[in-house]
């Protein structure tokens, strides 16, 4: 116990004073039944930052994405998005929280029945309703044109490549010019230079629309591009909290091993 | 005491689409409402179902009259033969029948569906960019498939008397119109009336049984079989019981 609170205290950035919180979760606890997946995580997300989840797989980096768009319900403690407290809102006001923060998703969760069009219009219909036919085709020409895939505006999902579907996932957790966005394994699954496309777009956008992003990730690759800042899940806590050269450079074996 | 697990999953299963038929009543009604969703979805579960139900129920009506027409001369009362089949058809086999195909074809996909988008992430996808999943893809199917059978078995009785008319003059001479007019004048409002009303009985317990089944999907693609399969069997085991419940009450009622 003494050991890991150390690692955390050498580790600790330097955050810039005064700099805006995006989003702060503080003694943060969920559990499965007997399975303690989180247990008192701390982390704080500044704006205009990117902070990457590491860990294995199993160790609850999905769990706590989801209870931060309240997909799920923690235990106790607490999470603030944007100055609101989750838990204290009504499920109007946590709707209106979401469109404030997007989400992708690890297996995209593009809608199957719906062209590429009717997926990016879809966020637009539900809460921007008062743009017209013409404002809609433009914002949806304008993100896929950022994403590069204009051409596939017309087509179907399933007609995809895994890394244009990545891109449009992407493309629709954008089109609402979220102020977070959470990234559950952004390049899992695919191949490697795929998977660096999607994290040089991932920095592309995130400077351009001027986002902050959490990034669950295992993959050191993708981190090592995206993150500012990395913080380290290992037995349901934040076992160090550092950048990529800190926590690289640093000899405790746990840290160690994902960086071997 | 410990129940077995078959009784087990029996209870666990009912109350969970309780509390989810408790769920669709409590959202169903309050605002916001999924309009233009429901109309397409209208037009996915009734008018896509058309073909189908038009189908069997021609070859119904018309099987059905062939059949009975041996036994009908035997007694003499071939003449009888449009009556019969109008009152057997209006009254039972229809709604039956076509709320047994409509379970095959809507219970499944709609258990699929939403099976499919539950496994995938699609579901929570929706609720993440601040949409209600259960009041976009349940309230809306539920809604559609209540009120699209009984139209549907409207259409398909229609059609099926149609068949029947076909096969009276298979083997004999019976004109269009008195062959309806037999129909007709056999008919009452007691024989249509509540025969229509469990259409929507019927309906709902399609819809709210595939509805549950495909958002209560687990497993992976497994699951998603497993859902389909299971929203068409527990969806066609209460059509009977409903029918069952339905016949009892208008016994009571003295609509017989």
């Amino acid at each position: 116990m003494q050991a890991e609170e150390t690692i955390l205290e050498e580790l600790k950035p330097t955050r810039l004073p005064g700099k805006e919180m995006a989003l702060s979760i503080t003694h943060l606890y969920k559990s499965f039944g007997d399975n303690h997946v989180l247990i008192d995580f701390n982390l704080q997300l500044n704006r205009g930052e990117n902070v990457a989840v590491l860990g294995k797989s199993g160790s609850g980096k999905s769990v706590l994405i989801k209870c931060i768009i309240g997909l799920l319900k923690p235990d106790k403690g607490s999470i603030n998005i944007l100055g609101r407290d989750i838990e204290d809102l009504s499920l109007r006001e946590l709707d209106e929280v979401r469109t404030r923060v997007g989400f992708l998703f690890q297996s995209n969760a593009l809608y199957d029945s719906m062209t590429v069009r009717e997926n990016l219009e879809f966020p637009l219909r539900r809460h921007w309703i008062k743009l017209t036919t013409a404002e809609r085709n433009e914002k949806v020409t304008e993100v896929l044109k950022n994403v590069g895939l204009v051409h596939t505006i017309d087509m179907l999902p399933a007609e995809l490549s895994g890394g244009m579907r990545k891109r449009i996932a992407l493309a629709r957790t954008l089109i609402l010019e979220p102020e977070i966005i959470l990234y559950d394994e952004p390049t899992t699954g695919l191949d490697p230079i795929t998977g660096k496309e999607i994290s040089n777009l991932i920095m592309e956008l995130g400077e351009k629309y001027n986002t902050s992003a959490i990034i669950i990730s295992h993959d050191i690759n993708c981190i090592h591009r995206t993150a500012d800042r990395i913080v380290m899940l290992i037995d349901g806590k934040c076992y160090a909290d550092g950048t990529y050269d800190a926590l690289k450079n640093n000899n405790d074996i746990k840290v160690k091993q994902f960086f071997e | 005491m410990v129940l077995p697990n078959t009784w087990q999953r029996f209870l666990d299963e009912t109350g969970g689409m309780s509390r989810f038929t408790g769920r669709f009543f409590s959202q169903a009604f309050k605002p916001r409402y999924e309009f233009s969703e429901f109309i397409r979805q209208c037009f996915i579960i009734g008018y896509k179902s058309l073909p189908l139900v038009g189908l069997t129920g021609f070859i119904m009506g018309l099987v059905l009259t062939m059949q009975l027409r041996p036994s009908m001369i035997s007694y003499g009362a071939e003449s009888q033969l449009p009556a019969m089949v109008g009152i057997a058809i209006v009254r039972e086999i229809g709604p039956v029948i076509t709320a047994l195909i409509f379970a095959g074809k809507i219970g499944s996909s709609i258990g699929a569906e939403l099976g499919s988008m539950k496994v995938t992430e699609q579901i929570d996808a929706m609720e993440v960019s601040g949409t209600n999943p259960f009041k976009y893809l349940v309230v809306t199917r539920v809604m559609a498939a209540t009120f699209m059978l009984p139209v549907l078995v409207i259409l398909g009785d229609a059609i099926s008397l149609y068949g029947s008319y076909i096969g009276v003059n298979i083997r004999g001479v019976t004109s269009f119109d008195l062959f309806f007019k037999q129909v007709f004048d056999a008919l009452s409002f007691d024989d249509f009336f509540p025969a229509f009303i469990k259409t929507y009985f019927f309906g709902f317990a399609v819809g709210i049984v595939g509805c549950y089944k495909g958002f209560n999907s687990n497993k992976g693609t497994e699951g998603v079989g497993r859902s389909a399969n299971s929203s068409v069997v527990v969806s066609s085991l209460l059509i009977f019981i409903i029918d069952l419940l339905a016949v009892q009450i208008i016994d009571l009622f003295g609509l017989n």
